[in-house]
């Protein structure tokens, strides 16, 4: 076990592509951190410069004491879940589980009792006599598992480990390897695009955009108050509606005919974004507040309305039980939950 | 796989017969003729033969010589069914490890792929050549006199040179595609997992290769003996001599130079059943074993 330190990381390719950006990053000891953004932001370079399997271009990684940014992966206790598992196809799953400790020069006893107790903590009992290719999905994930925590390293490296699993198997392993992460206490750096993931399993969220760290911190900060728009439509399902807004007269003007009586921070622009998660906005009010709903979508517990306010795209979600209906409604804002981004830079206010 | 009812049930073999006269017409005629021969005495001069039964064989296997040349095609084979694999292998590894100019590296090694080999032959005598052959110069260098197609140890080792050589590139574009068809994600896992590269060569790249390595192994042995002919017959430059001879190069000797068709085609007989006992191993161990998906 260790903690993890990111001085001014960067990576560029060689075909001059800058794919992260310097970055810097504590990761404390026993920690579960999850990177999260899009496609392409540079998750997948970031985690495998930490494993080693890229150079790092700039910059200082040091995992425990020692800086290892010159260390091959082999030499950096780490231990790493692919997303197509990349299980040795010639290998039994007891001797997948083994390989790295047989090459540590661990004894022949050891690594069976290490594999057996590996096997009986995943479940993998009766598989360890199978090939890869004779084992299910979700068992060639237990197996990659099984890989990781054998050899007992610093840190677990993820990437995108369950993406490959249907909906019901990624819910079940994703709590599977929380609760097997607390109970070992390992560190933990875990790269996924699917925010449900990244909320549930973080004790802290990374949200990464094109190479760039946008936000740290904790699920409920990163939901409460996102450091910018970026963030805010990223995480969160359905996402933040963010309207743009004319500040005058102490109000939010929307367009011509519809203004909210809200005081926006001064930052001396003519307009804001202003945003409102669709599940704070309730349905019902004075009327003074209006939306103009256009589809209804039924999601079971909840209902999402899509439409507009004031002009502009607009959702919200009720409960099922909630009535409601296409056409104008009268809806309530919530005063307390309001986010405010520079209308430039996209920042928070 | 979909399967297709004719109305006609006769239609599907029309389709077939221009395959199969082909093949009739060059593969199992000439084998059949082979067969016939190999029981009757040919008069040298074409007047007429005489039904031996299995005399043909017999003189052939008891043979001293035919002792000599068999064990010798078997080293020749194994010898140059080593070397090329291996070499090739070298090569390969190396080729996949190039990030820069890697395309242009590995045009330069299958160029050689498309050489002939009885061109090769004659290259291989320009340079093992008595006074201009630089291979020669360098052998003199160490005080060894080279003498291509006098000394037989000198020819041997000419003539394995130029047939490693000749079957170099198609071993490495073999080995070269087993070796980027390993998954990237595998090679990683092993990067994690080993710290020693040799121990990940031998325990995790070799195993994955034994597919393609399996496959190469016996296209070796193929190429080996039976391939080889047009090299040996450029090397000699006619003249067999004391020089070393193959099975193959012997049906060639016995039959066009001795005149003796009967012995030959024998010798021929007792090849085509070595290569087919070759490719039902290939077929079986294609079927078992080194494949894991
Ligand atoms: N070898 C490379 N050479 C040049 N550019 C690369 C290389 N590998 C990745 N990139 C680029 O770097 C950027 C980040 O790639 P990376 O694989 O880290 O993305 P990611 O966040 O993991 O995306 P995904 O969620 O799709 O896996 C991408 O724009 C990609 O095109
Ligand atoms: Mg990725």
């Amino acid at each position: 076990m260790a903690q993890v330190k990111l001085d001014q990381v960067r990576k560029t390719y060689a075909n001059g592509f800058e794919a992260v950006q310097p970055c810097s990053l504590d990761i404390p000891d026993g920690e579960f951190v999850v990177l999260v953004g899009p496609s392409g932001c540079g998750k997948s370079t970031l985690l495998r410069m930490v494993a080693g399997l890229e150079d790092i271009t700039d910059g200082n990684l040091s995992i425990g004491a020692n800086v290892v940014n010159d260390l091959d992966p082999a030499d950096r206790n780490i231990a790493m879940v692919f997303q197509n598992y990349a299980l040795y196809p010639h290998m039994t799953v007891a001797k997948n589980m083994g390989y790295g400790l047989k090459n540590r020069g661990a004894s022949k006893a050891e690594i069976e009792e290490k594999v057996k107790e590996a096997a009986r903590i995943l479940n993998l009992e009766d598989y360890l006599e199978r090939r890869p290719s004779q084992l299910s999905g979700g068992q060639r994930q237990r197996v990659a598992m099984g890989r990781a925590i054998v050899r007992n390293p610093d840190l677990f490296l993820f990437d995108e480990p369950l993406s490959n699993l249907d909906a019901k198997l990624r819910n079940q392993m994703r709590i599977e390897i929380r609760a097997l992460q607390r109970r070992l206490g390992v560190t933990s750096m875990y790269v996924t695009h699917d925010q449900v993931e990244a909320m549930t399993m973080a004790d802290r969220i990374i949200v990464l955009n094109a190479g760039r760290i946008e936000q740290v911190g904790s699920p409920a900060e990163i939901y409460e108050a996102p450091a910018s728009t970026f963030v805010a439509s990223f995480m969160g399902a359905p996402p933040m509606n963010i309207l743009t807004a004319e500040v005058k007269d102490d109000a939010l003007h929307l367009d011509a005919e519809t203004s909210i009586a809200f005081k926006a921070p001064e930052v001396g622009t003519k307009t804001v974004l202003v945003g409102f998660r669709p599940e704070d906005v309730q349905i019902g009010g004075d009327g003074s507040e209006v939306f103009d709903v256009q589809i209804i979508e039924e999601l079971g517990a909840q209902r999402l309305l899509h439409g507009t306010f004031g002009g502009q795209a607009f959702s919200i979600a009720v409960g099922k039980d909630t009535h409601c209906e296409l056409g104008a409604q009268p809806v309530t804002l919530p005063r307390d939950r309001v986010h405010y981004f520079h209308p430039d830079r996209g920042t928070r206010i | 796989m979909k399967k297709v009812q004719f109305s006609r049930p006769l239609f599907p073999y029309l389709l077939l017969i221009p395959q199969l006269s082909i093949i009739a017409v060059f593969f199992y005629w000439p084998a059949a003729e082979a067969i016939r021969s190999s029981f009757f005495l040919e008069d040298p001069f074409g007047f007429g033969s005489t039904f031996v039964g299995l005399d043909n064989y017999r003189d052939a296997v008891t043979s001293s010589e035919y002792v000599n040349v068999a064990t010798f095609t078997v080293w020749f084979t194994a010898l140059v069914a080593f070397l090329s694999l291996s070499l090739s292998l070298l090569l390969a590894i190396k080729a996949d490890a190039v990030l820069k100019g890697a395309k242009t590296y590995r045009v330069l090694l299958m160029w050689v792929y498309a050489i002939a080999p009885p061109v090769a032959g004659l290259m291989g005598i320009l340079l093992f050549d008595q006074s201009l052959g630089p291979f020669t110069h360098l052998m003199a260098l160490f005080g060894h006199d080279f003498k291509l197609g006098v000394n037989y140890y000198d020819t041997t080792t000419a003539i394995v040179i130029v047939s490693v050589w000749k079957q170099i590139p198609i071993n490495f574009i073999f080995f070269l595609a087993g070796l980027q068809s390993i998954p990237r994600s595998v090679r990683e896992a092993a990067l994690i997992d080993n710290p020693s590269g040799i121990s990940r060569f031998f325990t995790v790249t070799l195993p994955l290769l034994a597919p393609t390595a399996f496959f190469l192994l016996i296209i070796n042995i193929t190429y080996a003996l039976f391939d080889t002919f047009g090299i040996f017959d450029i090397m000699f430059k006619g003249e067999p001599g004391n020089n070393p001879t193959t099975l193959v190069y012997k049906v060639f000797l016995d039959g066009f130079r001795g005149n003796d068709l009967g012995g030959s085609s024998a010798q021929s007989v007792i090849l085509m059943i070595l290569v087919l006992g070759l490719t039902v191993v290939q077929f079986r161990m294609m079927e078992r074993r080194v494949h894991y998906t």
